[in-house]
């Protein structure tokens, strides 16, 4: 069932919807005004309405979910850009409500397998959510985790043109997740692949800061206290990518029933790279 | 489904293991004016389950009464197109319709011995096709096929009792041993559990996924569980045509057609 996601949240999320008293979207918008590509048919409801219901509610759990994981991955970046120790700790303690969440639509899923037996896209539907949820509650682990270096190298400086990198990195892994999560509310195929493919460009900037940080370490041992910490820093960015993308796989998975074919590209190269004296 | 390989030619491999059994090719059924089978054209393996599902009168147990003919014996149905048995059309005017029915046996949704005794119920079919030349041949029968019907134990000590005795998955059981005692080749089975508790239904699922490495087995059935639990191959049936057929683990899974998609799920309007 595509949804606007914006709908959905706006309700417990305000600070996700520009404007305080978001309408919910007229309900004919999607059926009515051609279908974009990639996007599953809408489907006829289900007989029991309880099950319908169910169904909505776990769509509306991972929304909140997304939306939530999405607000404190933004935070984590500003905490350790603009060295704000207050909003890092803030993002530690909302990394517990993502963990609740997990549980809840955990539960959730196997209680309606059990009592349900979901099947065909349903099917899909449920195991997608498990699946889902599992990468947020990661992403949620990874924003808590960048917070935390954020409190720690809160006081040093934070030379120009690395933060600089760090954040156009961080800003792209953002725009991946919110778009990943738009294809799930519209149940769009092609969005998430196209997600899926861009993956690379966040590795490839993770490459760069990579070798940055390895320079500016071997300028001066003094800084490879800070360094390091940036470096899990980009290297947790980067993996917030990878989830995006089991995210972008698992609603191909949805959408059309089948894995994606061919392999990711992949071009993190830092398991390889090495600077040596000489 | 085993393979048999076969060191003289390849093709016939297939043959050997998975062959198909039964072949419809355009059946049409008509009840009088009613048109209750839409041209539909199937083919079911040998030694596997096939499970027919869709909604009430849709066709799936009028499709499965052709199978054995049990659709003579309504004077106002019409059969068109061809039904094949290991090649052999069963519709071909020559064929005795005794001896195909002792090759497609049936049970039914409500268990239905004979009012006499277990040993009867088994050795009725036997016995009228002459199966046996003596006493201890039928034993032999009967024992093998109580057997293979997983019953045995449970009744071994009691054969002379009634068979309307039984409790009803026992009941079920027991028609199931009655069908197979004749050695046939195909078993249709008409919702066999739909009378059953969980556990004798169970028992007999068990029992088809045993029966199913000898007989090629088709079950009607309106348990979408039960359908993705005991089959290799699903057909939806709707409105008289066949919708979609294909492996169970596909159909339940990722179905192609919106109807049987909207079917299974519980979306049907």
């Amino acid at each position: 069932m595509p949804t606007d996601r914006k709908t959905l949240l706006a309700g417990f999320m305000p600070w996700l919807s520009p404007r305080p008293s978001a309408k919910p979207m007229p309900k004919t918008d999607v059926a009515v005004a051609e279908r974009p590509k990639g996007e599953s048919e809408p489907m006829n409801e289900h007989i029991v309405k309880s099950y319908e219901e169910e169904l909505a509610l776990l769509d509306r759990k991972i929304a909140q979910m997304g939306g939530l994981a999405e607000h404190i991955l933004g935070q984590s970046f500003d905490a350790l850009e603009r060295r704000d120790p207050q909003l890092a700790e803030q993002v530690v303690k909302a990394d517990k409500q993502i963990d609740q969440l997990e549980r809840d639509i955990e539960e959730q899923v196997i209680s309606m397998i059990a009592r349900r037996q979901p099947l065909a896209d349903d099917l899909r539907h449920v195991m997608a959510a498990l699946r889902i949820t599992g990468d947020l509650e990661r992403i949620g682990d990874l924003a808590k985790n960048i917070a935390k270096r954020a409190l720690t190298i809160a006081h040093e400086s934070h030379p120009k043109p690395l933060m600089t990198g760090m954040r156009h990195m961080g800003e792209l892994a953002l725009s991946q997740l919110k778009e990943v999560l738009d294809a799930y509310s519209a149940r769009n195929a092609d969005r998430a692949l196209a997600v899926w493919r861009s993956d690379e460009a966040i590795d490839s900037m993770y490459n760069s800061l990579f070798r940055e940080l390895l320079t500016y370490m071997m300028e001066d041992p003094r800084n490879i206290g800070l360094s390091t910490h940036l470096l899990f820093g980009a290297k947790n960015i980067e993996r917030v990518g990878d989830h995006t993308t089991n995210i972008a796989e698992t609603i191909h998975f949805l959408v059309t029933g089948a894995n994606i074919a061919d392999d990711r590209p992949k071009s993190d190269e830092t398991s390889s790279t090495l600077f040596s004296k000489g | 489904m085993e393979m048999i390989v076969s060191p003289v030619s390849a093709p016939r491999t297939a043959t050997a293991a998975s062959a198909d059994k039964v072949v419809g090719s355009s059946v049409n059924v008509y009840y009088g004016e009613k048109h209750a089978i839409k041209d539909v054209s199937v083919e079911i393996p040998d030694r596997g389950v096939m499970a027919f599902i869709g909604p009430s009168g849709c066709g799936k147990s009028t499709f499965l009464r052709c199978i054995n003919r049990m659709n003579d014996t309504i004077p106002i149905c019409r059969v068109t197109g061809k039904i094949t048995i290991d090649g052999q059309d069963i519709y071909d005017p020559l064929l005795d319709v005794v001896q195909l029915r002792a090759r497609v046996g049936m049970v039914f949704q409500k268990p239905n011995p004979f009012p006499k005794s277990i040993y009867d119920n088994v050795a009725y079919g036997p016995r009228i096709h002459g199966l046996a030349s003596s006493k201890s041949e039928m034993d032999e029968i009967v024992e093998a096929s109580l057997k293979k019907a997983a019953l045995w134990n449970e009744v071994k000590d009691r054969l002379h009792d009634s068979g309307t005795g039984l409790s009803g998955g026992q009941q079920q059981r027991l028609c199931i041993a009655r069908a197979i005692a004749v050695g046939p080749e195909v078993i249709l089975m008409d919702e066999p559990c739909s009378a059953l508790d969980p556990i004798a239904t169970a028992k007999v699922e068990e029992l088809i996924d045993e029966l199913k490495k000898n007989f090629c087995i088709i079950i009607v059935t309106h348990s979408m569980q039960q359908a993705a639990r005991v089959s290799q191959r699903t057909a939806f049936f709707h409105l008289g045509v066949l919708v979609e057929e294909g492996a169970t683990n596909d159909i339940f899974t990722n179905p192609k057609d919106q109807r049987t998609q909207d079917y299974i799920t519980g979306r049907f309007g």
